[in-house]
């Protein structure tokens, strides 16, 4: 894993925190916005203490109106000031997709370049809580299909802290999407300098059968997938992407050149998803290297059930990827 | 609908101070600006050399003029798809307008935004938008920065009818009478959403009543009189600047011509577009101003006789301008790229 210079380990959750106070420390133009987030911490608790620290001023609790304070964000940040706007979850993202889609992605470009738009839109996605249908989306490609933004989706607290912090000094739209599963998952961070550049993947575990590419959540499946292969003595290399605009497509395809085998993972659905978007840059950057084709891993493609034995169903397992690990090296698939 | 506009219903707003006389024949000069720059687009359109939408201001000059008049040049605007007006009254050369409206290198955004996203920051005008209510929170975001900053700025959204039906109407009223931002909401109410007349369309007509329910000062003044909205605006700007609270202004027009270019305008009574002409508000204005004796008929003429050199020069500068060229696709859709591919790429470094 990516290690950091933290003097210990922290929280997901933490790690988030911990970028939003040093970077509204070092910049009095940075202000976070968003439902309960101030006198109530926040939903999940990522803005704990910094209504006490920074004041209502810096800390706005917004009325339940997510197209409203959205594009009072982007108006604010063109206007120069650096707005981290927090939509409680991805689900509510889709009542301000207008402003997101029509507003920020396109006010640069649209306006010939004459007001930049530099906020930071952070919202946790991701089923696996019996939340229902409404709220376990997984929406990254919804995101990721629209020119002028920019979209990152950390999987372990260094790189929650690393990108949050680059996401705020960007001057572009940043779609930050965080995963509810990982907030309580423990790591070591960078400190307050410490920057984590988009468009740079990581590897997460080396290894020389399969490259398996799994980005938020879906790291910690592949990794533990990854365990169960190496049991059979398959070695996976499991890569992150950690953003998708830009995507560092170079070492996805520097490491499917080498195994000749790969595997995409996503939580979101299948249709022109994120792993169907993956396979076909690796189909073209890599095809005459591959063996076989690209497995793809979604959830199922259907609303997301509250059942837990049916949720579990839907959502990618380590033992989905084992699977598709297998067959892509034309091994026995157990039943 | 198109009844005639009731005595400013609302509170009783004293107008400022009348402009002196050399801003009331600026003013004059804008809306026969804007007038002859609209007609001449209308023109260029029919010869094909302006694509897409083009939506016309005609017979809304004087809530348009009126509106920029009565506040400071750097406090931001944003507007609707419906904005060479706003652009133009704030100052914008009319070359740049009408190069971005042929889709030339040298429009106001190099071509990148066409008639209905006109943008010109220099002269804080923020920009028109073609999704109907969906600029209104972003002056409301100014309107925060403004407040943040404590600085003396009133953030100023002009929207239509039909966008006082959007919910993120009342969400921008919301927070704006929550939090007391300094902003003015002007509903420049033109009678008709498209082809929908307003009394079709919400429940209660009087628009400005909306902003009333969230506790925001609000009037609704004849927008056929430049005066009467340059008095409007000035208080509502008033409040917004010296008390920081928010103000409504709903400014009752009349749009001449259809929707866009594209609606042949079959829907509305031409006896009720006849009687909306009758008080045009370029003829009335200059009744007054002569009235006045703030300017002779000499005058007049002289000022028709700039605006057409005005426009003809612009629409010749569009005309001769280079196109964008083809390499210049990809750029300007980050401030930061990753990527100098001229056809964009979410990969980096390609």
């Amino acid at each position: 894993m990516t290690t950091g210079d933290g003097p210990r380990p922290v929280t997901y959750r933490e790690a988030l925190t911990q970028a939003l106070r040093e970077e509204m420390q070092r910049d009095p133009d940075v202000f976070v916005m968003g439902e309960d987030i101030g006198r109530f911490d926040g939903a999940f608790k990522v803005t704990r203490g910094l209504l006490d620290e920074f004041g209502e001023r810096r800390v706005v609790d917004t009325p339940i109106s997510e197209a409203g304070f959205t594009g009072l964000g982007v108006g604010a940040a063109m206007a120069g000031l650096r707005p981290v706007v927090e939509i409680m979850t991805v689900n509510f993202a889709i009542l301000a997709m207008d402003q997101i889609v029509n507003n920020a992605a396109k006010i640069h470009y649209m306006f010939g370049g004459q007001a930049p738009v530099p906020i930071v839109l952070r919202m946790p996605g991701g089923a696996g809580h019996q939340l229902g249908a409404q709220h376990s989306h997984s929406l990254d490609a919804w995101f990721t299909h629209i020119p002028g933004l920019k979209v990152a989706c950390p999987s372990t607290p260094h790189d929650a802290k690393g990108l949050l912090k680059t996401a705020i000094r960007d001057d572009d739209p940043v779609i930050f999407l965080e995963n509810e599963g990982l907030y309580a998952k423990k790591g070591p961070v960078g400190g307050p300098d410490d920057l984590v550049p988009f468009g740079h993947a990581a590897v997460r575990r080396t290894g020389t059968h399969c490259t398996v590419i799994a980005h938020s959540r879906m790291v910690w499946v592949a990794l533990a997938a990854a365990d169960l292969l190496a049991a059979q003595g398959v070695e996976i290399e499991v890569i992150d992407p950690r953003t998708f605009r830009p995507l560092d497509l170079d070492t996805l395809a520097t490491s499917v050149r080498r195994t000749s085998h790969a595997v995409v993972v996503d939580e979101g659905w299948p249709e022109c998803g994120i792993a169907a978007g993956v396979s076909a840059h690796l189909y073209d950057a890599c095809f005459d290297w591959l063996d076989a084709p690209i497995g793809r891993i979604n959830s199922a493609d259907v609303p997301m059930p509250y059942a837990r034995n049916l949720e579990q169903a839907a959502l990618p397992q380590p033992d989905d990827i084992v699977r598709a690990v297998l067959s892509t090296l034309g091994r026995e698939v157990p039943r | 609908m198109s009844t005639e506009p009731e005595a400013t219903p609302g509170p009783i707003v004293t107008p400022g101070a009348l402009p002196d006389a050399d801003e009331m024949r600026t003013i004059f000069r804008t809306m026969c600006l804007i007038r002859r720059f609209e007609e001449r687009a209308s023109e260029e359109y029919m010869r094909g050399r302006i694509g897409g939408f083009l939506h016309l201001a005609i017979g809304e000059e004087a809530a348009v003029v009126g509106s920029i008049s009565a506040l400071r040049a750097d406090d931001p605007v944003t507007s609707t798809y419906r904005e060479h007006g706003q652009a133009l009254a704030r100052g914008s050369d009319p070359r740049a307008v009408m190069a971005e409206l042929f889709g030339r290198s040298t429009g106001l955004c190099g071509g990148r935004g066409g008639s209905m996203h006109l943008m010109d920051v220099t002269r804080s005008f923020y920009g028109g938008y073609g999704i109907v209510g969906g600029s209104v929170p972003l002056a409301l975001g100014m309107a925060f920065a403004i407040r943040y900053r404590d600085e003396d700025h009133v953030a100023v959204t002009m929207f239509g009818d039909g966008a006082a039906n959007q919910g993120v109407l009342a969400e921008s009223f919301n927070m704006a009478g929550l939090w007391d931002l300094p902003i003015v909401f002007l509903i420049l109410n033109n009678q008709y959403g498209m082809g929908t007349a307003v009394d079709r369309a919400s429940a209660e007509d009087d628009l400005y009543r909306r902003a009333e329910a969230y506790g925001i000062p609000a009037w609704k003044v004849d927008a056929m009189d430049v005066l009467a909205v340059r008095g409007a605006v000035t208080e509502a700007a008033r409040i917004a600047r010296e008390d920081g609270t928010p103000a409504c202004v709903e400014l009752l027009a009349y749009r001449y011509r259809g929707h866009s270019m594209s609606d042949p305008d079959t829907v509305r009574a031409a006896e009720e577009k006849a009687r909306w002409q009758a008080r045009d508000p370029l003829v009335t204005f200059e009744r007054v101003l002569l009235g006045e004796g703030i300017v002779t008929s000499d005058d007049l003429t002289r000022i028709r006789a700039e605006v057409e050199e005005v426009v003809e020069d612009a629409a010749r500068f569009a005309e001769e301008s280079p196109e964008v060229p083809p390499a210049d696709l990809a750029r300007g859709v980050y401030e930061h790229p990753w990527s100098d591919d001229p056809r964009g790429s979410a990969l980096m470094g390609r």
